[in-house]
C-alpha cells in the first residue's frame, strides 16, 4: 500500500538519497560530546509549558458481515470529501512471467473506465469539477481513490463505485500503459541512484524474489486484457478496506457505504505467503557508470518485520547510528570528514516481511574507498561500542518529542488505522509502540546491536565510475569485486517499430 | 520504474521553485460555490491572522489554526542564488548550510577563543588562495605549506566546536520536517514542533538569523560539492538543465548554476558568506510566519522580543541586470549513452507582469492531467511520448524567466519528433482560441487547489511567507483569484503569439549515443 512505511521528515536533507525502505524510526542524535564543557546552555532556561491537551479524533470503524471494513473520518475544516478502497494483493503476488502486470493494471484500470463511461469521458467530467478518481498498484495491494468538493461528492462516489465494480479494461489503454512501462524499463539505467536502489534490493532478496524482481519488456509485454480482468476479479473478492474522510454527515455516509458494499459476497483472504529471505551473499559488488563523478555506495543486509518485539529497540538504535544530523554516520562521514552530502541508514523493518538493513553513502569517485571504509567501520563497531545513557536519552527525546507528528492531522490518524487494519495489527499499536520506546534501555541497545548487526553478513554495492575510483575497490580488502551486468534484455524487434 | 517517476524527474527540473511561485498557478476558490466561498475563507483567515512589522523591518505573521498542539514556521529570505556576486556562484546556498552550524551560544565550548581561531582560518585560507590563483610564478612548495597551515588552522578552530548542536537541540525538542531550501529567488528555513516549544524555537531561529557563526565552513563546502555531484554532475537531467539555462540566458543570473560552478564553489570563503549574510539577512528582507496552535495575543510580545534582535538595515538594492531580448534561436545537443529527452523554453516576463495569470492558464491547459492538450496529443493519441508538459516560471519567478516545454520520448522516438509535436500544440494556441470549457476548468481547478492547501500548517506558512514577500500582503494568496478570473481566451492567444516565437526559443536535447566500442545497451531498438 502506498503508505506502508511510515517515515518522519527529519532527514529531509538526505531524504532523497535514502531509500524509503530504510528507516521507520526517527531523527538524530549526537556522538558523546567528550569532556568539553559548554559555557552555558541558555536554551535550557526557556520554559517548556505542558502541551495543550490533545485527543486525536479516531475514525469510526464498521465491519460489515461480509468482512469488508469501513472507516469514516469526519473533518469539516474544508468542503471536500475523499475516499479510498484498499484491495489486498499486489506485485509480489503476480506471476513472475508477467512481472509488471500490477503496474499496468494500476494504470489501465482508470484510463479504461467503465461500460457506462470510458476513461477519457471520465477525465473530462472530473476535471471540470476539479475532482479526481485514480487507481494504482503497489507491492502488496492495489487501490482506488477519489476526492472532490463536497457538492460533487455523491456523483464522484457513484462513478468511483462503478469503476470498482464494473471496470471495462480496454486493449488500447493497456497498450498505452505498456508504452509507459516500456519507457521506464529502457530508462532504468540512466540514473545511478535508481540503479543502486533496484540492484540493492535484488542483492538482499534475490534477483527473482517477488520483493525485488523487475518487470522486463518481455514480461510486461505479455500481459493481456484477460490478465487484467482476471486479476481484478480475483482481488476484488478480498477483504477490502474502505475509508472516507472529509466534510460529510456520518449517518448518511454510513448508509451510503453500507448500501454499496454490504451486498458484495463474503470476502476471502489471500492465501498466506511463504517467502524465503536469505539475505545477501556477502562481498563487494560493482556496477560501472562512466557518466558520473560520484559513487553511490550501498551497504546491505536483511532487516526484520514489525512484529519482532525488538523493533522499538532497533528504532532507537537506528536513530543513534544513522538517523539524522547527529547520528554516528552523519557526524563522522559528513560533518567531520566532509565526504558526503547524503549519508544515513539503519536496520529496516517492514510491516509483514523483513525489511532491509541499508546504509547509503554518496561520495566523489576518488573517496569511494575511504567513505565506504569509514561507514563499514562505524557499522562494525556498533556491536562492540556500547551505547551510552546520553545517547539513549537523546534518541528518546528525538523520537518521543516528535511522536505526535504521526497523528497531528485527521488524515494521518485515518491512514494509520487503515494501515494497521490492512496488516492485522491492533488499533492501539501506536500507543503500545510508544510505551515500548519509552522503556528501551542501554542494555537492550547493546544486546540488539550484537544480535542484529552482523558485519560479516553484509554486502557492499557500488555504482560508480571505474576509471575515477582510485584507489580501487580491491583496496576495501573484502575479496573479489563482483561486477553486476545490468544490460536490459531486448526482446525481438517488434513489428512495425520505428527506427 | 513507473512513469510517474519520470514525470517527477522532469518536474524536478523546476527545482525548489516547483513549490514556490509555480504554486501560484494553482490557486483559487470554488467556482461552483461562487465568489462568496473564497471571500468567506479570506475573512476567516483575516480573523485568525495577525501581521506586525517590527522596528528592524522584519515582518511577523501569526496564523491561528488550533487543530492539533503543533505549529509550523517558515523563515523567508528575499535573496537566493540569483544574488550571488560574480565569481561566487552558490554563495546563498553555502550560507544556508552555514545557518545550521550554530551561534555564539550554540555549538561552541568557548566562543571567545573560537572567534580568534576562526579569524586565523580566514587568514590562512586567504594566503593559500592568493598563491593558488597566481597566474604565473606559483610556487608548489609554498602552496603545499600554505595548504598545511590552512588545514592546521581549521583543526585548531575545531577544538571548540560541538558538532550539529543546533539541529540536535531542535530535534530533541520534537522538530519535524527540519530543513531549508535555497532557490534562485529566495532562501527558506522551516520545521514543525509541538506548540509548547514556540519560545524555544523563537530563540533559536532569531539567534541563527542574527548571530550566525561561520564554523566548519570549509568542510561544509566539501559537503556541498558532493551535493553538486549528486544533483547535477551525476544526473543526466541535471547536467542538461544546467546547460539549457546557461544557453538561454546571456546576461541575467538565472543562466548561472544555482548550486555554483565547481571552480567558484570550491573557492567560496566564509568571509564571503558572512558578507552575504550582512547584506541580505536584514529585517526588511525577512518574513517570519508561524501557523498552528498559538494565540497571537499571547505570543506576539514574546516573538517581538526575540525577532527584534535580527539586525535592521536597508532593503538590499534591486538587481540592475535585465536579460536582453533574444534575437536568435539557440540549442544544445548532448550526445551520450542516456535515453533521449527534449526541452525548450521561451523568455517571459516576471511574476509582476499583468499577464502572469495568463501564463498560469496556458500551463494548466497544456499540462494539467489527462485532459491536458499535451498529454492527449503526444501521449494518448500520437503515442510518441511517455510524458509531455509545459511549465512556468522557470528557473525562478521574481525576474523575467522562461516558459518551458518538455517531452520524454517513448522507445524508438526522437527529440526531433517531440519538438515537432510540441510546436504543433503551440501553434494551435496561437491560431485558435482555447475552448470555454478549458478556460473554465483552469479557473475551477485553481480555486479548488487553493482550498486544498489551506489545511496544512507548513504549506500555509510557506505560502503566506511567499505572498507577503512578493506582494507585500499575504491576502494576495486569495485575491489573486480575481486576476485568474479575468483571464480571457483572447489573452491566451495574444500571449502565445507574443512569446512562443522562434527567435525567442532555446532548446536542449539528449540524443542517445552508444559508447564507442560498446554494443547498444538499453537502447530503444
Amino acid at each position: 500500500m502506498k503508505f506502508s512505511e511510515q517515515r518522519t521528515e527529519c532527514r529531509g536533507r538526505i531524504r532523497a538519497a535514502v531509500s524509503a525502505a530504510v528507516l521507520a524510526a526517527v531523527c538524530a542524535l549526537a556522538l558523546p560530546l567528550g569532556a568539553a564543557a559548554q559555557q552555558a546552555k541558555p536554551w535550557e532556561q526557556i520554559p517548556v509549558p505542558p502541551l495543550h491537551a490533545f485527543h486525536p479524533q479516531q475514525p469510526q470503524r464498521i465491519q460489515l458481515k461480509n468482512g469488508i471494513v469501513l472507516f469514516l473520518q469526519e473533518d469539516h475544516e474544508l468542503p471536500f470529501v475523499s475516499g479510498s478502497v484498499l484491495i489486498p494483493g499486489g506485485s509480489r503476488d503476480e506471476d513472475a512471467a508477467k512481472a509488471g502486470l500490477v503496474d499496468l493494471y494500476g494504470m489501465a484500470w482508470r484510463t479504461s473506465g467503465t461500460a457506462k463511461m470510458d476513461g477519457d469521458a471520465m477525465d473530462d467530467l472530473l476535471e471540470q469539477k476539479a475532482a479526481h478518481i485514480e487507481t494504482g498498484g503497489d507491492i502488496d495491494s492495489t487501490a482506488l481513490s477519489w476526492d472532490s468538493l463536497k457538492g460533487d461528492a455523491d456523483q464522484v462516489f457513484s462513478l468511483a463505485l462503478d469503476l470498482l465494480l464494473h471496470p471495462d479494461f480496454k486493449a488500447d489503454k493497456l497498450a498505452l500503459a505498456q508504452q509507459q512501462e516500456a519507457t521506464g524499463i529502457v530508462r532504468r539505467n540512466d540514473e545511478a541512484g535508481e540503479i543502486a536502489g533496484r540492484e540493492g534490493q535484488k542483492l538482499v532478496y534475490g534477483a527473482d524474489s517477488p520483493y525485488a524482481r523487475q518487470p522486463e519488456l518481455a514480461t510486461m509485454g505479455s500481459v493481456t486484457v484477460a490478465d487484467l480482468k482476471a486479476w481484478h476479479d480475483k482481488t476484488l473478492g478480498g477483504r477490502l478496506i474502505v475509508s472516507v474522510s472529509g466534510d460529510f454527515d456520518p449517518a448518511a455516509m454510513e448508509a451510503k457505504l453500507r448500501a454499496a458494499f454490504e451486498k458484495l459476497p463474503m470476502t476471502k483472504p489471500l492465501p498466506a505467503r511463504h517467502d524465503a529471505f536469505a539475505g545477501p551473499k556477502p562481498g563487494v559488488y560493482f556496477i560501472n557508470k562512466e557518466d558520473v563523478n560520484q559513487s553511490n555506495v550501498q551497504i546491505l543486509g536483511l532487516g526484520t518485520d514489525r512484529r519482532n518485539p525488538d523493533v522499538p529497540t532497533l528504532a532507537v538504535m537506528n536513530d543513534i547510528v544513522g538517523g539524522g544530523f547527529a547520528s554516528r554516520l552523519f557526524q563522522t562521514i559528513r560533518t567531520k570528514l566532509g565526504l558526503a552530502y547524503a549519508v544515513g541508514g539503519g536496520y529496516g523493518f517492514a510491516w509483514d516481511h523483513p525489511g532491509t538493513f541499508h546504509v547509503v553513502v554518496m561520495t566523489k569517485s576518488e573517496s569511494t574507498v575511504e567513505a565506504t571504509h569509514e561507514a563499514l567501520e562505524i557499522i562494525k563497531k556498533t556491536p562492540a561500542q556500547p551505547f551510552t545513557e546520553e545517547e539513549l536519552k537523546r534518541a528518546k527525546d528525538n523520537i518521543l518529542n516528535s511522536f505526535l507528528f504521526r497523528y497531528d492531522t485527521r488524515d494521518k490518524v485515518l491512514a494509520e488505522r487503515v494501515r494497521l487494519e490492512f496488516y492485522g495489527y491492533p488499533a492501539d499499536y501506536l500507543e503500545t509502540y510508544k510505551a515500548a520506546l519509552e522503556k528501551v534501555t542501554v542494555a537492550d541497545l547493546n544486546a540488539a546491536a550484537k544480535k542484529y548487526i552482523q558485519p560479516d553478513k553484509l554486502a557492499v554495492l557500488v555504482v560508480g565510475n571505474q576509471g575515477e575510483i582510485k584507489p580501487g575497490l580491491d583496496e576495501l580488502k573484502l575479496g573479489t569485486v563482483h561486477p553486476i551486468d545490468i544490460t536490459i534484455p531486448m526482446p525481438k524487434q517488434p513489428e512495425g517499430a520505428e527506427k | 520504474m513507473r512513469i510517474e517517476r519520470l514525470a517527477r524527474a522532469a518536474a524536478w527540473l523546476a527545482g525548489p521553485l516547483a513549490l514556490g511561485l509555480a504554486a501560484v498557478t494553482a490557486q483559487g476558490a470554488l467556482a461552483q460555490q461562487g465568489v462568496s466561498a473564497e471571500t468567506a475563507m479570506l475573512k476567516n483567515f483575516e480573523q485568525r491572522t495577525t501581521t506586525k512589522v517590527l522596528p528592524n523591518g522584519l515582518t511577523l505573521i501569526v496564523c491561528e489554526r488550533p487543530e492539533a498542539p503543533v505549529f509550523s514556521y517558515a523563515t523567508f529570505i528575499d535573496a537566493g542564488d540569483v544574488n550571488d556576486p560574480s565569481g561566487e556562484s552558490g554563495l546563498a546556498h553555502m550560507f544556508e548550510h552555514l545557518a545550521f552550524k550554530g551561534t555564539s551560544q550554540i555549538g561552541t565550548t568557548d566562543y571567545a577563543a573560537e572567534k580568534v581561531a576562526l579569524a586565523k582560518v580566514e587568514a590562512a585560507n586567504a594566503a593559500y588562495q592568493a598563491e593558488f590563483l597566481k597566474p604565473v610564478g606559483r610556487d608548489p612548495k609554498k602552496l603545499e605549506e600554505l595548504e598545511k597551515a590552512f588545514a592546521a588552522a581549521q583543526k585548531d578552530a575545531e577544538q571548540y566546536v560541538i558538532p550539529n548542536q543546533f539541529t540536535d537541540i531542535a530535534e530533541r525538542n520534537g522538530a519535524n520536517g527540519l530543513n531549508a531550501s535555497t532557490g534562485l529567488d529566495e532562501t527558506m528555513y522551516y520545521w514543525s514542533m509541538p506548540e509548547n516549544r514556540l519560545e524555544l524555537w523563537a530563540w533559536m531561529e532569531s539567534s541563527r538569523l542574527g548571530d550566525t557563526v561561520p564554523r566548519e565552513f570549509y568542510k561544509e563546502r566539501s559537503v556541498v560539492m558532493e551535493e553538486r555531484r549528486m544533483r547535477t554532475d551525476s544526473q543526466p537531467i541535471g547536467r542538461m538543465v544546467e546547460q539549457f539555462l546557461a544557453t538561454a540566458y546571456v546576461a541575467h543570473n538565472y543562466g548561472r548554476s544555482g548550486i555554483g560552478w565547481p571552480s567558484e564553489l570550491r573557492q567560496i570563503t566564509a568571509t564571503e558568506a558572512m558578507d552575504f549574510h550582512k547584506k541580505y539577512y536584514v529585517g526588511a528582507n525577512i518574513v517570519e510566519v508561524v501557523v498552528g496552535d498559538v494565540k497571537a495575543a499571547e505570543v506576539m510580545p514574546m516573538l517581538e522580543k526575540y525577532f527584534s534582535k535580527v539586525p535592521g538595515g536597508p532593503k538590499p538594492e534591486e538587481m540592475t541586470t535585465v536579460e536582453p531580448k533574444q534575437f536568435a534561436e539557440k540549442s544544445v545537443v548532448i550526445r551520450e549513452a542516456t535515453q533521449p529527452f527534449y526541452i525548450e523554453g521561451y523568455h517571459r516576463p516576471s511574476y509582476r507582469d499583468k499577464d502572469n495569470a495568463v501564463y498560469d492558464a496556458i500551463q494548466d491547459i497544456m499540462s494539467n492531467g489527462r485532459v491536458s492538450r499535451m498529454y492527449r496529443s503526444l501521449v494518448r493519441d500520437q503515442k510518441i511520448a511517455a510524458a509531455a508538459q509545459g511549465f512556468s516560471p522557470f528557473p525562478g519567478g521574481k525576474y523575467p524567466s522562461l516558459f518551458a516545454f518538455y517531452a520524454v520520448p517513448l522507445p524508438g522516438h526522437t527529440p526531433a519528433q517531440m519538438r515537432e509535436a510540441i510546436h504543433k500544440e503551440i501553434d494551435k494556441l496561437k491560431t485558435t482560441e482555447v475552448t470555454d470549457e478549458e478556460l473554465a476548468m483552469f479557473k475551477t481547478r485553481a480555486r479548488a487547489d487553493l482550498l486544498r492547501g489551506l489545511a496544512d500548517n507548513q504549506g500555509l506558512a510557506n505560502a503566506m511567507a511567499e505572498y507577503q514577500t512578493r506582494y507585500g500582503d499575504w491576502r494576495e494568496l486569495f485575491t489573486q483569484l480575481d486576476r485568474i478570473d479575468k483571464v480571457t481566451k483572447a489573452d491566451i492567444k495574444r500571449v502565445a503569439n507574443q512569446v512562443f516565437i522562434e527567435s525567442n526559443r532555446t532548446s536542449a536535447e539528449i540524443e542517445f549515443t552508444a559508447p564507442a566500442g560498446a554494443e547498444t545497451k538499453g537502447g530503444a531498438e
